[in-house]
Formats: structure tokens, C-alpha cells, sequence
């Protein structure tokens, strides 16, 4: 294969991980405010939330496989798995090589949500808080497209879509009508446990 | 002795986040404050892989779908 196309194909992966990614991010986000309507039932944005987060993963495969495998960039296998390790750009790359495998932890997890009980899976799922701006840093870093305006304009919309979500999540409070008296009831739970 | 499904909720765990009442209408329902009542008995045969699905998509882990053997 011509290295121009896995060149191409690296920069329109990241591009489509960085869509997929922040939808995903604000999929989570919606489920966790529990918006629903009659037309969007709420096992639509959970199901939404994971089929999309398989998606970005198989982008984000394509986005580092091509990179590795491209004869022009002789980045090398180490150089994807082990942050900073990278002759090319080790700082930008590392940064896109840490969000990587936060995702990958936070997808893992999530397969196996059952096993590892809820409490363990939602702590690795707050990673997700680092693995977003992390990857979105790494694009504004070393993307060859960023500077160009479709692709900032991509950035743009992004940051404020997932922006806004945060903005919801932190002055919504608890979407859980019950929260107060929960977490006490869990806290006393606790100091039972714990005795 | 035949082997059957029955679901049961976590009552501590449970939010009312009310996503196994969207996914199994035929056996979940919700009371006021959006907690799942749970129709009594065993899960019928060709709801067992809707019951799976609202254990599995149910945010925090509070339903569960086990074996149970028919007593007599």
C-alpha cells in the first residue's frame, strides 16, 4: 500500500475518533442526568453510549495501526504502546499513546462490568475525564489537519458539545431524586461493613 | 425437574434509573418514585433474552437473572 493512503487514512481515523469519542463522552454524560423523552427512551443513550465506544475503538485501531505501519513515519510498535517512547514528536505522541490506553482500560472494564462489580468499573470509568482532553490535546498537538479550518472547526464543536454536558452535569446536581438519603444510607452501610 | 429464570432486584443497589422497565415492559414496571416492581414468578421462555438485556444495560448492576429449580 501506497504510504500516502495509510497517511491519509491515520489522519481521517483520529478525525472520526475524535467525533465518535466526544459523542460518546456526552452519551455517558446524558445517561448519567437521565434525560429522556417520549421519543428517546433512556436504554437509547446508554446503548448508544457503548455501540458508539466500540466504534471509537475500532477508528482509534485504525488510527494507530496505520500510523505504526506507514514505511514514512518509522514509528515502530514501541512507539504506540509505551508513552513518551517515540522518536517522532515523543511528547504529542505520548499524549495520544495515554489516552489510548485509558480507553482501552475503560472499554475492558466495561466488558466485564459484571465481574468487576459497579463500584471498581465506575472509579475506572471517571479515566474517561482524563482520556478525552488528553486525546483532544494530542490532535491540537501533532494533527497534520489541525491548523486547517475544517478540522478546528471539528475541534471546536467537540470541545463545546462536551463542554456543555459537563456544564449540565455540575449544575444539574443529582438527577436522582433520592441521593441524599442514599448516600447515608451507604455511608452507614459502610461503617457497618467496616466494623 | 425443569430448570427456570427469575429476576430480582437489588433493592439497595437500585438508583430508579427505570431502564429495565423500557426494556421489559412484560415484566417490570415502575412505581411512583421510578423503583422496578417485578411481576411474581418465573421468566417466561421468550422473554429470557429481553430479561438479559435490562441486566446487562442496567446502569448500576442492581438486577440479576438466576437459575432457580421449580420446586415439586
Amino acid at each position: 500500500m501506497s504510504s500516502s493512503v495509510l497517511w491519509y487514512t491515520t489522519r481521517g481515523a483520529g478525525a472520526v475518533t475524535l467525533i465518535l469519542l466526544s459523542c460518546v463522552v456526552v452519551l455517558g454524560i446524558l445517561s448519567t442526568l437521565r434525560v429522556q423523552s417520549a421519543s428517546w427512551p433512556r436504554f437509547l443513550t446508554t446503548g448508544l453510549h457503548r455501540n458508539l465506544a466500540l466504534m471509537t475503538l475500532v477508528f482509534l485501531a485504525l488510527h494507530i495501526v496505520t500510523a505504526v505501519v506507514d514505511p514514512f513515519t518509522n514509528l515502530g510498535w514501541a512507539a504506540a504502546l509505551i508513552p513518551f517512547s517515540s522518536s517522532y514528536r515523543a511528547f504529542w505522541l505520548g499524549l495520544g499513546v495515554i489516552s489510548f490506553e485509558l480507553l482501552a482500560a475503560i472499554v475492558v472494564t466495561s466488558l466485564v462490568r459484571g465481574v468487576l462489580g459497579h463500584r471498581a468499573w465506575r472509579a475506572i470509568h471517571w479515566l474517561t475525564y482524563a482520556a478525552w482532553p488528553v486525546g483532544v490535546l494530542h490532535g491540537l498537538g501533532t494533527g497534520t489537519d489541525t491548523w486547517s479550518a475544517w478540522m478546528l472547526a471539528i475541534t471546536a464543536a467537540c470541545v463545546a458539545g462536551v463542554g456543555m454536558a459537563i456544564f449540565f452535569r455540575l449544575s444539574s446536581g443529582s438527577a436522582d431524586p433520592l441521593a441524599a438519603a442514599r448516600t447515608m444510607f451507604r455511608s452507614a452501610v459502610d461503617r457497618r461493613e467496616a466494623r | 425437574m425443569s430448570k427456570q429464570f427469575a429476576l430480582s432486584v437489588d433493592r439497595i443497589k437500585c438508583d430508579g434509573r427505570g431502564l429495565c422497565a423500557e426494556l421489559l415492559p412484560e415484566l417490570i414496571r415502575l412505581d411512583d418514585w421510578g423503583y422496578p416492581i417485578l411481576a411474581p414468578g418465573p421468566v417466561p421462555e421468550h422473554l429470557i433474552p429481553l430479561a438479559q438485556r435490562a441486566v446487562e444495560d442496567c446502569p448500576v448492576l442492581a438486577i440479576a437473572l438466576r437459575r432457580t429449580q421449580l420446586k415439586k
